[in-house]
């Protein structure tokens, strides 16, 4: 694949504090592109993530959508206005750990907010574009249903459809079965390989190893704030090169390809 | 003991009392709005990133929250005039002075409820594109005014008793027009507790409103 890509990160750097977490990352995605990310916990796959749509501000480095950096610069000082942050987030849909529905709002208004409040379209048509990607996601009959009352599973499913409302060219999953019973993991992973089919570009952060091989055009092993390991999930996860690599999926135990 | 209470004085008077009623509304409602308003400035200051800004609103807080309010009031009608060459009237006094204590006390109302709200909120929001401010006005405030409504019922309940202390700079409202029916008469047990009973019908549709209010926003917990 020698395409342009649609997303690149060039020397990306984030440090908390003293704490160096991103050590200078070079990353590209092109269209079509299915990239999983894996790595220990506290290896900063999370933050990597999270930096590529600025809910997390780089230390150092550059992010480039489409051919455009983001940001600013200015005499050596880089800022990234609101407006433009705004702008790409709207192009990068993101599905959190944790769901981050709107607890006051239903189900149906949580996914029609972006589209009132952000695209300002119509209650009407937005309604209409968000009970589509509600039947999507399998929640038609959860319209009007609270957030809190549904189960994770719904939940995440409902945060899901609030991101494909956006029309997002990208999507960014931050481990989004990691607060999920067990018996819930299946139905956010059969949307997620739902939406692979349809050729989306998309980012996924995972501890589930065995869905990332199925999943994944490409797969990158993080470790200690660089991408330590990248290739197919054939290269990476059944013959990976690196001893760390090779540790990793050890310690990581049995899944099944 | 053989006193015989005479209410008729309460009632030959009362238009003396609803023109003091009028007078308390007056300073009730405006320093209630303005200082919840004035509250959420403050909040956004005190969580702002520039240390001056967040410095300056926590000395004006704690300026208003820790000193007695009736220092605050007879300052304002006294002091303030020598500072800035002009004399208030005792009502500007009065309102000024709680409306800027109300605002000191909504602030760390609005500063503890946004705080209480998970961050993640904020990062659902902006994820979809919103700007911060549509954020706050879409997903976090609803939400901390919920959380916050016990609280505000209360500052409101408190601004409404408080301003009987604007009798003391002798704002004709209902405390003061109950003091001065009763040293004109000398029937303070009567006209006191009629003074007492207005302030409760007063106040008490407005907490009554309120706990509605509260059940109607919990239905979606």
């Amino acid at each position: 694949m020698a395409g342009k890509p649609i997303l690149e990160t060039k020397a990306l750097h984030k440090r908390f504090g003293d704490h160096h977490v991103l050590r200078g990352i070079d990353f590209t995605v092109e269209p079509g592109e299915r990239v999983a990310i894996i790595g220990g916990s506290g290896s900063g796959k999370s933050t990597f993530l999270r930096c590529l749509n600025f809910m997390e501000t780089l230390s150092e480095g550059e992010v480039w959508l489409d051919g455009t950096r983001i940001g600013v610069e200015r005499k050596g000082t880089v800022t990234y206005p609101e407006k433009q942050l705004c702008q790409v987030r709207e192009r990068l849909g993101m599905v959190f750990q944790q769901f981050n529905l709107f607890p006051h709002m239903s189900v149906l208004d949580n996914v029609m907010e972006g589209l009132v409040t952000v695209k300002r379209m119509s209650r009407p048509e937005a309604r209409r574009v968000a009970e589509a990607e509600l039947a999507k996601v399998g929640l038609s009959e959860k319209h009007d249903a609270w957030p809190g009352r549904l189960s994770g599973g719904q939940q995440q499913r409902v945060a899901i459809a609030r991101a494909l409302s956006m029309q997002p060219e990208i999507l960014l999953f931050d481990e989004p079965t990691s607060s999920l019973d067990p018996e819930l993991v299946g139905e956010v992973l059969r949307v997620i390989k739902q939406l692979a089919e349809e050729g989306r570009t998309m980012l996924l952060v995972t501890h589930e190893l065995g869905f990332a091989y199925h999943f994944a055009t490409k797969v990158i092993f993080l470790a200690h704030g660089v991408f330590h390991e990248v290739g197919t999930p054939d290269e990476v996860l059944k013959n990976p090169r690196q001893a760390r690599t090779q540790d990793f999926l050890r310690r990581f135990g049995e899944f099944a390809f | 003991m053989n006193y015989v209470p005479d209410f008729s004085i309460v009632t030959d008077n009362w238009i003396v009392l609803m023109r003091g009623l009028w007078v308390t509304i007056q300073i009730w409602i405006p320093s209630i709005v303005i200082g919840l308003a004035g509250g959420f400035l403050l909040a956004q200051a005190r969580l702002a990133r520039s240390k001056v800004i967040r410095g300056t609103s926590l000395v004006y807080v704690e300026l208003f929250r820790d000193t007695p309010v009736l220092i605050q009031l007879i300052w304002f009608f006294y002091a303030f005039p020598i500072l800035i060459g002009v004399q208030l009237s005792p009502y500007a006094a009065a309102l000024l002075g709680l409306t800027l204590n109300t605002s000191a006390y909504a602030s760390e109302i609005f500063r503890g409820g946004i705080r209480s709200i998970h961050r993640g909120q904020m990062e659902g929001a902006l994820a979809i594109g919103m700007t911060r401010a549509q954020a706050m006005r879409r997903v976090i405030l609803p939400q901390v005014v919920k959380r916050m409504l016990p609280a505000f019922t209360n500052r409101t309940i408190e601004v409404a008793k408080m301003s009987s202390l604007a009798s003391v700079i002798s704002v004709h409202e209902l405390m003061y027009q109950g003091r001065l029916l009763s040293s004109t008469y000398y029937r303070p047990f009567e006209i006191l507790t009629a003074v007492a009973f207005i302030y409760f019908v007063l106040i008490y549709p407005g907490t009554f409103l309120a706990g509605r209010l509260e059940k109607h926003l919990a239905r979606s917990n």
